[in-house]
């Protein structure tokens, strides 16, 4: 148990979790370890490898590709899933805007992970089916 | 000022008298030894040293094989765990290593001011005022080694009888009783392993998996050293291994009535048992930091801090021994530092004492020139015996930077600050794991800026010092080397 007991309950409130019982909040919440981050400091490290999959649970973070901003992450988002489930290094870094308190799941458990809990899998589908949509919409 | 008396207080007054940096060290405890001189409970570590190894005893290489001995520059302080131990076990008992501990503090002569206790802090300007039983210290940086042992039990635990790591009673006296252990890391399955021979059943739970160290291959599983209920369980001995959260812990009849739930399915279980123990965990005595400012994070409470161990919160407040783990470095593929046992933070103290000595005090410390020729070498040498790399994988690095004049060795630095650094081109050698296959080198050139990161193939035998890993690091480093050279 390496989270703090405030989690489950935060967990509940997110869209990814939202559909999931209390005991298997806290199987979620035990499976995934806390990450606390200070300002400025990087996440994820774009183009390197042994990243993980991360949920914001409190801060908001900045999408950073070859040094540029992209965009802003805030509680209940999510990255490094696609690093995770292509196999290869994230294509970019993830830095925090303010102190950031994340869960972090490594990408080696997030199949299993995702098989265990097939409703937070179905709705990781829906995030990446948004980020499909907002991406075709931008390059038209 | 450094607060503490355990093996990274210790390690670290050690590594800031070698240079030359005044301090006092204050302890509530009368003697050397931190938690050792308690726990583990049923007393014997989980960290080996092997008395007979590949490398000759007292050498650096040697390290890699004792994980307890702290560190020392004179050969006469070194390795002293192998000696104070009586070879029955390659895992010192608990006073075994309270006297390599003593010994080492006598032998050294550190000086610490025992029987004063740290009570509360308090900043004023750029001083951080320590509150002591023996009047108040000000100092402009305070290091707290207090370690992470304070157990720790959630609200749903906090029933009247329910016991927890460190106040269990003597194993006979549950003899013949039906044990409830919540919590499955290496901490419940020690009480198990300590309670087989007595209990008549024994039943531990929690709502994720066991893992064990064998399967994920590092420290983050259960030791193979307290496996054997899991064998037990494995093998339908009597002991179960739940997974399940815990509903309900209710006091009947002089014992106790447990409600689990699965996560998978949400059925329920009742058990009737004679004792419930909590194994769910430790925390770190910070006293008034938080109120201070000083972050903390997880169910441990550990405070948020840089690459060099510093409060990311409150400057001027660092942290040694095993709290260092809160500062998380890369953890790559999810494995976490060393940081929380010996083998790790007295390898991170000596770091510590460095970046006091240049960062805060403004002391500059000698670089040892390298010909550009010995850079792979001497790299690959690192990798195949240097005991910070093995120890602290993928989180301490062997650093060689270059500069007008060449190649020069730039000390072991946390990796994570290599990676953030603007600093001067450079390389960085790690050993990194996976998970699954071997141990194996990792590369990280830092050029106008730019980090980019290079692994080496695995060897069976750990030995990376071939001519296809020659080739492949000096093609890695040519043009850095390159550069240097043609300045």
């Amino acid at each position: 148990m390496e989270v703090r007991d405030d989690v489950v309950d935060i967990l509940a409130g997110f869209a990814l979790f939202s559909d999931l019982a209390t005991p298997e909040l806290e199987s979620v919440a035990q499976t995934l370890d806390e990450s606390w981050f200070k300002a400025d400091e990087r996440v994820i490290r774009q183009g390197l490898t042994g990243s993980g999959f991360y949920v914001i649970l409190d801060g908001t973070a900045t999408i950073r590709v070859d040094g540029k901003d992209r965009a802003t992450l805030r509680p209940g988002d999510y990255f490094g899933e696609i690093s995770c489930l292509l196999g290869e290094p994230p294509v970019s870094d993830i830095v925090a805007q303010r102190p950031l308190r994340c869960l972090v799941l490594p990408c080696e458990q997030l199949e299993d992970f995702l098989v265990a809990h097939p409703r937070v899998l179905f709705r990781l589908l829906q995030g990446e089916a948004r980020k499909v949509r907002n991406t075709t919409r931008w390059l038209s | 000022m450094v607060v503490g008396s355990g093996p990274g207080a210790l390690q670290l007054t050690y590594s800031l008298r070698r240079l030359g940096i005044e301090h006092a060290v204050i302890s509530a405890d009368d003697a050397p030894g931190g938690m050792f001189r308690r726990w583990p409970i049923f007393q014997r570590m989980l960290s080996w040293t092997k008395p007979y190894a590949e490398a000759e005893r007292g050498s650096t290489a040697y390290e890699r094989f004792d994980w307890n001995s702290l560190l020392a520059d004179e050969a006469e302080h070194r390795a002293i765990m192998p000696s104070v131990m009586d070879g029955t076990s390659y895992f010192p008992s608990r006073p075994e290593m309270e006297r390599g501990l003593v010994a080492f503090a006598e032998r050294t002569a550190l000086q610490v001011r025992y029987g004063c206790r740290w009570e509360s802090t308090r900043l004023d300007g750029s001083e951080i005022v320590i509150v002591t039983s023996d009047g108040e210290y000000r100092t402009p940086i305070a290091v707290f080694a207090v370690g992470v042992a304070e157990p720790w039990r959630p609200p749903m635990l906090a029933v009247v009888g329910v016991e927890q790591y460190g106040d269990l009673r003597h194993a006979e006296t549950y003899a013949d009783r039906r044990i409830f252990i919540v919590g499955k890391q290496n901490s419940g399955f020690e009480i198990a392993t300590g309670l087989l021979p007595w209990a008549r059943q024994i039943v531990l739970a929690s709502p994720s998996p066991t893992r064990l160290s064998v399967d994920v291959r590092s420290l983050v599983g259960v030791r193979a050293r307290y496996v054997q209920p899991y064998e037990d369980w494995a093998l339908a001995g009597g002991v179960v291994v739940l997974d399940a959260s815990i509903e309900s812990v209710e006091p009947r009849d002089g014992g106790f009535i447990v409600t689990t739930k699965s996560p998978q399915d949400g059925s329920a279980l009742t058990f009737e048992v004679d004792d419930v123990i909590a194994a769910t965990g430790f925390t770190s005595p910070l006293r008034d930091l938080p109120q201070l400012g000083v972050t903390t994070f997880g169910q441990s409470r550990l405070p948020a801090q840089t690459p060099f161990w510093e409060s990311a919160a409150v400057p001027g407040i660092f942290f040694a021994g095993t709290i260092m783990q809160g500062s998380h470095g890369l953890r790559k593929h999810g494995i976490p530092s060393n940081s929380g046992a010996v083998q790790g933070y007295r390898y991170n103290a000596r770091v510590l004492a460095r970046h006091i000595a240049e960062e805060k005090l403004g002391m500059r410390l000698e670089r040892r020139r390298l010909a550009p020729d010995d850079v792979v070498p001497f790299l690959l040498a690192e990798a195949s015996r240097g005991p910070e790399l093995w120890h602290q994988r993928a989180y301490l690095a062997r650093v060689v930077a270059v500069d007008a004049d060449g190649p020069y060795d730039d000390g072991i630095q946390p990796l994570a600050h290599f990676l953030d650094d603007s600093g001067p081109d450079a390389v960085a050698m790690t050993l990194e794991a996976n998970g699954k296959d071997d141990p194996y080198p990792a590369v990280y050139v830092r050029a106008r800026g730019l980090v980019r990161e290079k692994l080496l193939a695995p060897h069976p035998l750990l030995h990376f010092e071939g001519e296809a890993y020659r080739r492949e690091l000096a093609d890695t480093v040519h043009d850095l080397l390159d550069r240097a050279l043609t300045r």
